[in-house]
């Protein structure tokens, strides 16, 4: 039983992690409906900026504020060039220009900072904490209170403020708020830039975990079913979305594993998100979309 | 056709009922179109009217009430079983294939009518192509009856609004149906595109012995075309008879022109 | 002015509802074939059939798979490249249990079983739409990833990990050099670009589009959305499952899951947005383009600068350029290559006029 737990925590820590990433696709998609496919090589980006400044000497702040310079130029570039001239396109040709700046982002880091895996030490412990006889990582607790608080900041920051609200409106329909003289750019690169902090702390947390390398955007990959499971729409949504997509990760792995071979962890996600969609086409917390005829 | 004896009764909806969370688009409606008929369904906006026909043809269900067709009562129309038993409808919003041509958009809605299978059509010979070209030349006659030949190639999307709405209209009869729903075939158009529309309707029902439901809101119109008119309000039936009839029913110039008070009648009075 | 349609009636329906309904480009046509099929091979040389044409052609099949399901019925999908792997699997083990299937038989059920598989994964569209559908079809992608390299019965055991193709043989004829292997496969793409042309220029491509631009409305008119939605992902894997063994067995010689991941499944449907979303040209335009792009920049590249480079840098900036050229295309011209054709036809009519 007590083995059962642990699994189960340590997938509920790891899907927290999830969280993070999928964080940065629920405010993109929020504040200006896209999906942003690019989120995970935003991760990557940032990380290895980060990995590649402290390996030529810099010191880890430093390096946090030019990686975070970097995310940041990186919004305003995509707002100007990819966003303003697709404003009101489907948002399929969004959805692909968001597969464009993948790419972009992969070859860059890739190109500027050579594919070399780099390890990233926080400084943070890794060592287990021992919880009524249940092991729990330090790391994935420091971890999970991260990913906590950037949530509460950000649920507040769109209930509350008046750019909040209007990030809203702007997701709903780019034309009406427009019109109604919402500034759709400066919006955008501000969330954008939200998104590549977001980023930057989820490269940083990631990296220390698994070394910062080119898979880490194959795990960003991982968030699409977290994103599915909370609804695109929700931040509270990625949350329990993680936590779920975690857990039963950890614990398919774990139990059904041996039976059908390792690996699982690969597509179980996937297939969970695909049977939640049958039954509720719009996620947990998605909104639902009608259509009038 | 005015002044002809009715038909026999093609559709009957009795007592329908449809709400949305707190909206009752359709209270208790009790609604019937003969065969040959031209009706017309008017009222103030929001008063159910394309709720109505969306009933009948089966992109909603009611709450309650049944719906009588081609020998059938049932509780609720599918779409699916609504267009293979002739019922072909067009939309307030337009709804056609932005992205294929005027022919191909007509073209589809003869769908149900074409039978050969996919393998046929991958080859595209013999019978697949025998098939394609006969519904093509029955195609050909609506566009020409409909006059949209010049522009049978060009993207719908490209289209200005008056002729989408016949486009539409031309999918709907390419379909042959018995009975033809259309909501507000008029909106949105000047004069000289209303009286081609009218005769458009006017001979589908002469020539093509089409049954037809329009809504519309150019009164003009409605007098004009109409064999009975339906007049709905706040989701109830308030009349049902002849134009003349319905001009002259008092609920019926309440619903549209508000409750005449003291004064009114006095200045009316004065008036005439 | 070479262009000219003027004098070119059609006085019949079935002359309007021809391919190439104009001369000139009934004659373009003819020749393209005939390059094809008979120049190409007596004058390319052999590094051009095997690493480019033969590459570029298969992809072209597979991106008109793509095209069918995105393009005409508009269901977004991420997994091709996992139906392509179920094809290259399934004609794999069938030749291995079953050698007396003729070649081109076992090509065929390879497609079949693709299709099956396609409609398997193809069934939530039903109920999910958009960008829901695209996660739901790279759970496939990775599903099928793992299957087969977890499940020993599909490569035969084979401890390395690297399975063999077996060699082409049709009819006693061994397909085995660059040209044999080239008219092969230009011969299948060929068919199948015309089965998929006719698809698409009948009910079933109409009734496609309907479900694309408007389902509701489809429904209204008495299309039914099911079977046409699993119609489109049926023939969609059918392509690229065949797309698949003809990229195992005739250009990489070897059946292997890595060559269909989800790089590959972008490769395709990059190759069908450059190319032009819901046209059959649109898929030959966007894989030439895909497969001769690298070389162009290989040697521009090499041209600009000198001396040694990092190894990996230049597929660095290819994949950076690819990404910026996704978004140009989206920006300058969403309808692709296709388009720009169709415009340049367009000017041709009245060039060397101005209007």
């Amino acid at each position: 039983m007590a083995f059962f737990v642990e699994v189960l925590v340590g997938g509920l820590l790891a899907g927290v992690m999830y969280s993070l990433v999928a964080l940065g696709f629920v405010l993109i998609f929020k504040a200006s409906g896209v999906f942003n496919f690019a989120q995970g090589a935003m991760v990557l980006a940032a990380a290895t900026t980060y990995a590649g400044l402290v390996d030529r000497g810099w010191s880890g702040w430093a390096a946090f504020l030019a990686a975070l310079g970097v995310m940041i130029l990186f919004a305003l570039a995509t707002e100007r060039f990819v966003l303003r001239p697709l404003v009101n396109q489907p948002q399929i040709s969004l959805f692909m220009a968001t597969i464009g700046l993948t790419f972009v982002l992969e070859g860059l880091s890739q190109a500027v900072w050579g594919s070399v895996v780099r390890g990233l030490d926080l400084g943070i412990p890794d060592t287990p904490l021992e919880v009524k006889g249940v092991l729990i990582s330090k790391f994935d607790l420091v971890a999970s209170a991260t990913a906590g608080g950037l949530v509460v900041i950000l649920a507040l920051f769109f209930q509350k403020t008046r750019v909040g609200r209007a990030l809203r409106a702007v997701a709903d329909d780019h034309q009406a708020a427009l019109s109604v003289g919402i500034p759709l750019e400066r919006i955008w690169a501000v969330v954008w830039a939200a998104a590549g902090a977001v980023a930057l702390v989820t490269g940083l947390l990631w990296g220390s975990r698994l070394g910062v390398q080119f898979a880490l955007t194959q795990i960003a990959l991982k968030a699409l079913p977290v994103i599915i499971l909370g609804g695109f729409t929700s931040i509270a949504g990625a949350i329990v979305g993680g936590l779920m997509v975690g857990a039963s990760e950890k614990v398919a792995e774990v139990y059904l594993g041996p039976i059908i071979g390792g690996g699982i962890e690969n597509w179980f996600p996937y297939l969970l998100a695909l049977l939640f969609l049958l039954v509720r086409p719009d996620g947990l917390f998605g909104e639902k979309r009608i259509e009038r005829v | 056709m005015q002044g002809t004896v009715p038909g026999p009764v093609l559709l009957q909806v009795r007592g329908a009922s449809l709400s949305f969370g707190g909206v009752h688009a359709l209270r208790d409606v009790d609604f019937h179109v003969h065969e040959g008929e031209i009706c017309a369904i008017i009222g103030p906006n929001g008063a159910g009217k394309s709720s109505l026909l969306n009933v009948i043809n089966g992109v909603y269900a009611p709450d309650a009430g049944t719906i009588a067709y081609a020998g059938e009562t049932r509780r609720a129309m599918r779409p699916h079983r609504a267009a293979e038993q002739g019922i072909a409808r067009t939309f307030q919003n337009i709804a056609l294939f932005k992205g294929m041509s005027v022919l191909d958009n007509v073209m589809a809605g003869r769908a149900l009518k074409m039978r050969r299978g996919v393998l046929w059509q991958a080859l595209y010979w013999g019978p697949a192509e025998r098939e394609e070209l006969e519904h093509r030349a029955r195609v050909e006659k609506i566009i020409d009856f409909l006059q949209i030949e010049h522009v049978r190639r060009t993207p719908v999307g490209r289209l200005p609004y008056g002729l989408q709405k016949r486009v539409e209209l031309a999918r709907a009869l390419a379909a042959e149906p018995r009975l033809l729903l259309l909501d507000e075939p008029m909106a949105g158009m000047n004069i000289e595109e209303k009286q081609d529309m009218c005769r458009f309707i006017l001979d589908a029902n002469d020539e093509l012995g089409v049954t037809v439901v329009l809504i519309e809101h150019d009164m003009a119109v409605v007098m004009d075309i109409a064999d009975r008119i339906v007049v709905l309000d706040y989701g109830r039936k308030i009349a049902d008879g002849p134009p003349a009839e319905v001009r002259a029913n008092r609920e019926v110039i309440a619903a549209y022109l508000g409750v005449p008070t003291a004064a009114d009648d006095r200045a009316l009075k004065e008036a005439s | 002015m070479i262009y000219r349609e003027a004098g070119q009636f059609r006085i019949s329906y079935a002359a309007d509802q021809r391919i190439f309904p104009i001369s000139q480009d009934r004659v373009g046509m003819m020749l393209i074939l005939a390059a094809a099929f008979i120049a190409v091979p007596l004058f390319a040389s052999e590094y051009v059939l095997s690493a480019l044409l033969i590459p570029m052609l298969v992809l072209a099949l597979a991106a008109l798979g793509l095209n069918i399901l995105t393009g005409y019925a508009g269901q977004f999908s991420l997994g091709t490249a996992a139906f392509m792997s179920v094809g290259a699997f399934a004609a794999y083990n069938l030749q291995l249990r079953l050698p007396w299937l003729p070649l081109l038989v076992t090509f065929a059920l390879a497609g079949l079983i693709s299709a099956g598989v396609g409609l398997v994964f193809g069934l939530p569209s039903l109920r999910i739409k958009g960008f829901y559908l695209a996660v739901a079809t790279l759970a496939a992608q990775f599903f099928v990833d793992w299957l087969f390299t977890k499940v020993g019965w599909f490569s035969n055991y084979s401890s390395s990990g690297v399975i063999t193709a077996q060699r082409m043989v049709i009819g006693g004829v061994a397909f085995e050099t660059p040209v044999r292997r080239y008219l092969l496969v230009l011969a299948i793409v060929s068919l199948l670009a015309l089965l998929a042309k006719n698809l698409a220029r009948s009910r079933t491509g109409r009734s496609w589009m309907a479900v694309r631009d408007m389902d509701v409305a489809a429904e209204v008119i008495g299309i039914p959305i099911l079977t046409t939605k699993l119609l489109a992902f049926a023939v969609s894997s059918f392509y690229c499952g065949v797309a698949g063994a003809l990229w195992a067995f005739a250009y990489l010689g070897t059946v292997e899951p890595q060559a269909f991941d989800l790089q590959r499944s972008l490769q395709i449907l990059f190759m069908v947005i450059i190319g032009g979303l819901g046209t059959v040209m649109g898929a030959f335009l966007g894989a030439a383009f895909i497969t001769l792009f690298p070389l162009v920049l290989n040697w521009l590249f090499h041209a600009v600068v000198r001396g040694d480079v990092r190894a990996g840098l230049l597929s660095q900036l290819e994949l950076v350029c690819f990404g910026a050229l996704i978004i140009l295309f989206l920006i300058a011209e969403p309808h692709g290559f296709a388009r720009l054709w169709q415009i340049g036809k367009e000017k041709l009519r009245l060039w060397p006029f101005p209007h």
